[in-house]
């Protein structure tokens, strides 16, 4: 598996990643070494091994139906560089 | 009954498939303690885990896992016992994340089935596809300032079930009548309010034409249709749209469309064209959701009857009609309301007077069956008077409608007026032959064969007797005099 420049590119401007022209190359051929030294594990033999989550063994925990949480209005807009009213302010994304 | 659509070259089949977002009826959000209730103010029902600051991670509501497979179950679907989720990246100011947490390759619900009962009473099979649990993002506010948006988290993070259908209905009559089957298995099974204004239960649809047997044409979908009226007028749009377009000799491309609720059309999205390149990968903050068959097992067990259950009984063993089958078990609580009138009743007597007099009485004054003032045990006792003749049902509209009033059962309102169905054969004879005195004339035009006459003397009758009399009594008694 690898990647080119145009791949590079886009994926940067899905991730809103500002990777200048001249740095797609070389992004591509280190994402390449990546993928390269990763799909070594293609050589181990996987044929009767169920798929592995977590080392952990642990099963996802669970919370009850109950509010235990919210309300806090002034924090959740502390670093907010606009709020009103309780809203966050941003510069308009409209359809 | 052929659903096909003319145009100018000939016939199309529309083929309509449906992603349906349901609202998990919760107290708290699907990964985090805040409350999941509409109306608060802006940002109140928000924690720091909705808000997505650095280093808040998500601990599933075993509610929602529960309510999502409940719904599985009413849909008669395979529960998947381990399921995954997935962010879905894509950025929006609404979207605090950068992704939503949702389900793609593994979900919790597989394929099921819905059944939608037509206009003409028939039903019809859809197939269900899957449904996963997911996050519904914020809401975001154009019209406060001319040049902001204004945002508000509280629905972020709140469980969303999508059910998706399989490609099968072919008119929008069809497609409203899943949704408005959906949202009455839901409400059945209490696992989504159904409250369709307020958002809790809003539609997707993708529309397809072709010629009959062909492949599927290319699909458009049209997001976001929070009622059934406009899932109707968006398809009915599309539709005409894709036809007209072929026809003249273009092609549909695959879009996402929406739905302008002024003028019923639909227009293409303004979006990049990497809008569905949303490069789901599983959520490395969340391990797969396991759930036991026991488990499983035990939400089977209770679950309420569901509506396709009980009007297969109502048919079979009661014997009403499958249109007023489908009327009563719609709702739950109508479904309740008649078991509750009916029993020991004439059923089918009391399907009709719930039917007709009761569900017409609540239309016109704008009630629920729960503010109306009428019991199940007072209807059920109206019924019990008309069964035993006590009183005619032209008199039971006037009883009814004084208890749809006044909360008053039956039987006092019946007591008080007087209004007790006349059998006594003697005072009957005695009001006809007062009657054929009075009119004698008329009498001798109906011996000579002027046979319409009769309906007059039955008038006569009944109108003498303030509409009291047994009218079986009366035709049976006056026939007699007449004819003798």
């Amino acid at each position: 598996m690898s990647v080119d420049k145009t791949t590079v590119a886009k994926i940067a401007r899905l991730a809103r990643l500002n990777v200048p022209e001249d740095r797609l190359e070389p992004v591509a051929n280190e994402l390449n070494g990546i993928l390269d030294w990763i799909a070594e594990l293609n050589e181990v033999p996987t044929d009767n091994v169920e798929p592995l989550a977590s080392v952990t063994g642990h099963a996802l925990p669970m919370r009850d139906d109950v509010v235990t949480d919210g309300d806090c209005v002034d924090r959740v807009l502390a670093n907010a560089p606009e709020g009103a009213s309780g809203f966050f302010v941003v510069p308009k994304v409209v359809e | 009954m052929s659903q096909l659509v003319t145009g100018r070259t000939g016939d199309w089949e529309v083929v309509i498939g449906l992603e349906v977002h349901a609202q998990v009826s919760s107290q708290a959000k699907l990964f985090s303690g805040a409350s999941a209730s509409f109306g608060a103010a802006p940002n109140e029902n928000v924690s720091l885990v909705d808000a997505a600051m650095p280093g808040m991670l998500p601990v599933i509501n075993r509610e929602c896992v529960y309510q999502a497979i409940r719904t599985g179950l009413g849909l008669k679907a395979q529960i998947n016992l381990t399921s995954v989720f997935d962010r879905k990246n894509y950025f929006y100011a609404d979207l605090p994340q950068g992704y939503q947490i949702s389900q793609f390759k593994h979900s919790i619900v597989g394929a099921g089935v819905l059944r939608i009962v037509l206009a003409d009473g028939s039903t019809r099979d859809i197939g269900i596809e899957r449904l996963h649990l997911e996050q519904d993002a914020g809401k975001s506010m154009h019209d406060q300032h001319p040049s902001k948006s204004y945002i508000d988290l509280n629905r972020t993070g709140v469980a969303l079930m999508e059910i998706v259908s399989r490609p099968d209905m072919r008119s929008a009559a069809e497609a409203a009548a899943f949704v408005r089957k959906l949202r009455s298995i839901l409400r059945y099974l209490g696992t989504c309010d159904g409250n369709m204004e307020e958002g809790s239960l809003r539609a997707d649809v993708n529309v397809s034409v072709r010629r009959t047997g062909a492949e599927f044409g290319t699909r458009t979908e049209t997001k976001n249709l929070n009622s059934l009226r406009f899932i109707q007028q968006a398809i009915d749009y599309e539709v005409a749209r894709q036809i007209e377009l072929i026809e003249d000799g273009g092609t549909v491309d695959q879009e996402t469309r929406l739905f302008d609720t002024n003028t019923g059309t639909t227009r293409t999205m303004r979006s990049k064209e990497d809008a569905h390149d949303y490069r789901y990968f599983p959520d490395p903050d969340l391990l797969p959701l396991v759930v036991t068959q026991k488990e499983v097992d035990d939400l089977a067990a209770a679950l309420p009857e569901l509506p396709d259950d009980i009007r297969d009984r109502l048919i079979n063993d009661y014997g009403l009609s499958p249109y007023d089958a489908s009327v009563i078990t719609e709702e739950r609580d109508t479904a309740e309301f008649y078991e509750a009138a009916s029993a020991g009743q004439d059923r089918k007597l009391v399907a009709n007077w719930m039917t007709v007099e009761l569900f017409g009485a609540l239309n016109k004054s704008g009630q629920s069956l729960s503010d109306c003032k009428i019991s199940p045990a007072m209807l059920g006792g109206l019924v019990s008077l008309i069964s035993d003749g006590t009183i005619s049902g032209r008199i039971a509209k006037d009883v009814f409608a004084d208890m749809f009033e006044t909360g008053k059962d039956a039987a006092s309102i019946v007591d008080e007026k007087g209004l007790k169905q006349v059998s006594d054969s003697g005072a009957i004879e005695a009001l006809i032959d007062a009657v054929i005195a009075a009119n004698m004339d008329k009498v001798e035009e109906y011996r000579g064969g002027k046979d319409k006459l009769f309906g007059f003397f039955v008038g006569q009758v009944m109108k003498q007797s303030g509409g009291q009399a047994n009218p079986g009594m009366v035709n049976q008694i006056l026939k007699s005099k007449l004819d003798s």
